[in-house]
């Protein structure tokens, strides 16, 4: 089993007025085969809370630790979080001008796994991976995300989740642009994947609607930098009915 | 001419001064349409109407063995030596001076019917980047030949070049430029081609070294049915400056036209200027034309310029488009491919030979692709240590 932990986590950006602190100490433990949903409104922190775990550079880590079995995260370049089995949906993919799909997962998969795949059986999962998210196989010949509508770019996120078999998956708002035809396809990837690696997953979401199809063991409200509560799943039932007004108000 | 004709500005590409005389050309001053984007100042040795032939120093050593050997070599005495001069019009100063100092041009020419498996090469190379070299170049494809003619040039030199390219009819005849140069050569060509009823022209430019290397490809589709494939391949680096004026003249029925440069840029002051002229002119009915620049900054510090024009003078046309797009390579990227696992060095590989290698593969000659995939490595290589371009609006 494998435990990705963090701990106490200060995160501020660069602003034309200066350094702005985003996150204001958070503290999460997420183990192998846990879902864990973060949710909260605009603003909270959730999507710096995911790009700190990739290690975007705009992202300064103040204080704190985030840690994967011991190892310390924070010390790993951003190519090296995602060998060591940390993978992150974002978004807001970028087009990548040049780089077809299919080179792309290519890539991505030899450089995790240190050798080239094996070309009849690699094809063969990525075919079987872009049939179980629908997505037509003319997509490998594509350049990453260029063209492609919002929910193209989320199938081809957990299309990479699912061929890449990381430990620890950070979902940023997947759900976000989705219809629900779209939302039940991804969603289903997202339960496969967990279920065949016993991946962990933290799902950044705004609305509860993901949740009937991925249901979360625990549920955390982000408020202004920080986890304003945590519960189970009833959590979230709560936060349809009431929303998030009852955090903000406390929280002026 | 008065002053008032000498400043409306040309609007038809076909309508462009010409001249054989240089004494016809002022000396650009850089405001002109053809010249506002080049690095005069660089090329300022080929501006220079100067006896450049039996100096005692050549600039270019030509190796041009293998086409001698096949007989494809045909000799080519004075100015007036037919087929010169038969399509080829200076449109610029260099031009101008490149064929009054040339005396005795290279002529190329494949036999009627031949066709010729292997690629003729020749190799140019330069021999001193002090000396000011001008040259004219006829290839000519007789009716119903093949072949592929490579001219690949190294070395130093300030070099002005015409090359006249002839394709009759039904030949079908490939046409690649390799400008693998010293970074103190300077570099001015004008190719000028023709292709006649039913014949095929595929005219492929690559530039990779070289300070200033403008290389102006023209292809007048004159013949029914005639087609052109024009590609063209540059990567600059701090302090280069690629450049290519490309114009594509549908002047005979149902022709066709491809065109499609890619220009990659990095480091400090990396330069590339793209310009791309469609005519499809009155009598071209049923033309298929199409145009498209892309270009790909990796790099802070680099300035790209890209316009295509299109004109139409017809309205009975199968189609007609053109597209300009310039990518960067930024922050934003390279955290996405990193996040997956790539490390940020196979990462721009990535992205790189991704972008270029859509023209490299329509080469097809081994050798040349084999030397292109070296040189972009040396571009991988001296770009492992830059960052990658800010994030545009950042």
């Amino acid at each position: 089993m494998s435990v990705l932990e963090i701990k106490d986590l200060k995160v501020s950006i660069e602003t034309d007025a200066g350094p702005k602190q985003i996150l204001k100490g958070v503290d999460l433990t997420i183990n192998s085969d846990q879902i864990h949903a973060i949710m909260g409104p605009n603003g909270s922190g959730k999507s710096t809370l995911a790009y700190a775990i990739a290690g975007h550079p705009r992202y300064n880590v103040d204080s704190g630790s985030i840690t994967l079995d011991g190892e310390d995260v924070l010390e790993m370049e951003v190519d090296e979080r995602a060998q060591a089995g940390l993978f992150l949906a974002m978004q807001y993919p970028v087009e990548i001008p040049g780089v077809t799909v299919s080179n792309f997962l290519r890539t991505a998969k030899t450089a995790l796994t240190g050798e080239a795949p094996k070309i009849r059986e690699w094809v063969g999962d990525v075919r079987e991976a872009m049939d179980s998210l629908r997505m037509d196989s003319s997509f490998q010949e594509r350049n990453v995300n260029e063209g492609f509508s919002g929910g193209e770019k989320k199938r081809h996120e957990i299309l990479q989740m699912e061929l890449l078999r990381p430990r620890f998956a950070v979902l940023d708002e997947t759900d976000s642009g989705l219809d629900i035809d779209a939302l039940r396809v991804v969603s289903e990837g997202v339960n496969r994947v967990k279920q065949a690696n016993k991946m962990g997953v933290l799902l950044i979401t705004h609305y509860t609607r993901i949740l009937r199809y991925i249901q979360p063991d625990f549920v955390h409200v982000f408020v202004d930098g920080r986890i304003a509560e945590e519960g189970g799943r009833e959590l979230a039932d709560r936060l349809e009915e009431e929303g998030y007004d009852r955090y903000l108000n406390a929280s002026v | 001419m008065t002053t008032a004709e000498k400043f409306v500005p040309i609007q038809t590409r076909s309508e462009r001064p010409t001249s054989f005389d240089p004494n016809d050309y002022e000396r650009p001053t850089g405001r002109e349409v053809n010249w506002k984007h080049t690095d005069l100042r660089r090329l300022a040795p080929l501006l220079v109407d100067e006896e450049t032939e039996n100096v005692g120093r050549d600039g270019i050593e030509y190796d041009v063995a293998s086409l001698e050997a096949g007989g494809y070599l045909v000799e080519s005495a004075g100015h007036d030596a037919a087929p010169r001069g038969e399509l080829f019009l200076p449109e610029d100063l260099p031009s101008a001076i490149a064929w009054k100092r040339c005396a005795n041009a290279l002529h190329v020419q494949i036999p009627a019917g031949v066709a010729v498996d292997e690629p003729l090469i020749a190799r140019l190379k330069g021999l001193g980047a002090d000396i000011h070299a001008n040259a004219h170049i006829i290839i000519e494809a007789l009716p119903g030949s093949q072949a592929t003619v490579v001219l690949h040039h190294t070395g130093s030199v300030a070099y002005a070049q015409n090359v006249e390219i002839i394709v009759r009819e039904n030949a079908r005849l490939n046409v690649v430029t390799v400008q693998d140069w010293q970074d103190d050569t300077v570099h001015a060509s004008a190719h000028q081609a023709r292709v006649d009823d039913g014949a095929y022209l595929k005219h492929i430019v690559v530039s990779f070294g070289g300070g200033v290397v403008r290389v102006n490809p023209s292809v007048r589709l004159h013949g029914e049915g005639s087609e052109t494939e024009m590609y063209g391949v540059s990567f600059a680096d701090a302090g280069q400056h690629m450049e290519n004026q490309v114009y594509m003249f549908h002047e005979g029925e149902n022709t066709v036209g491809n065109v499609l440069y890619k220009d990659a840029l990095q480091g400090e002051g990396a330069r590339s200027v793209w310009i791309g002229d469609v005519l499809i002119g009155a009598d071209a009915v049923g033309t298929d034309s199409y145009e498209k620049n892309q270009n790909l900054v990796l790099t802070d510090g680099t300035r790209t310029d890209s316009i295509p024009n299109l004109e139409i003078k017809n309205g009975n046309i199968e189609g007609a488009g053109h597209a300009s797009a310039t990518s960067r390579f930024d922050d934003e990227h390279m955290f996405y491919l990193q996040s997956r696992g790539i490390s940020g060095e196979e990462a721009r590989r990535l992205v790189v030979i991704g972008f270029l290698m859509e023209i490299v593969q329509k080469i097809g000659i081994e050798s040349i692709e084999s030397r292109i995939a070296e040189l972009i490595e040396e571009e991988l290589a001296a770009g492992a240590e830059l960052a990658p371009a800010s994030k545009a609006g950042a």
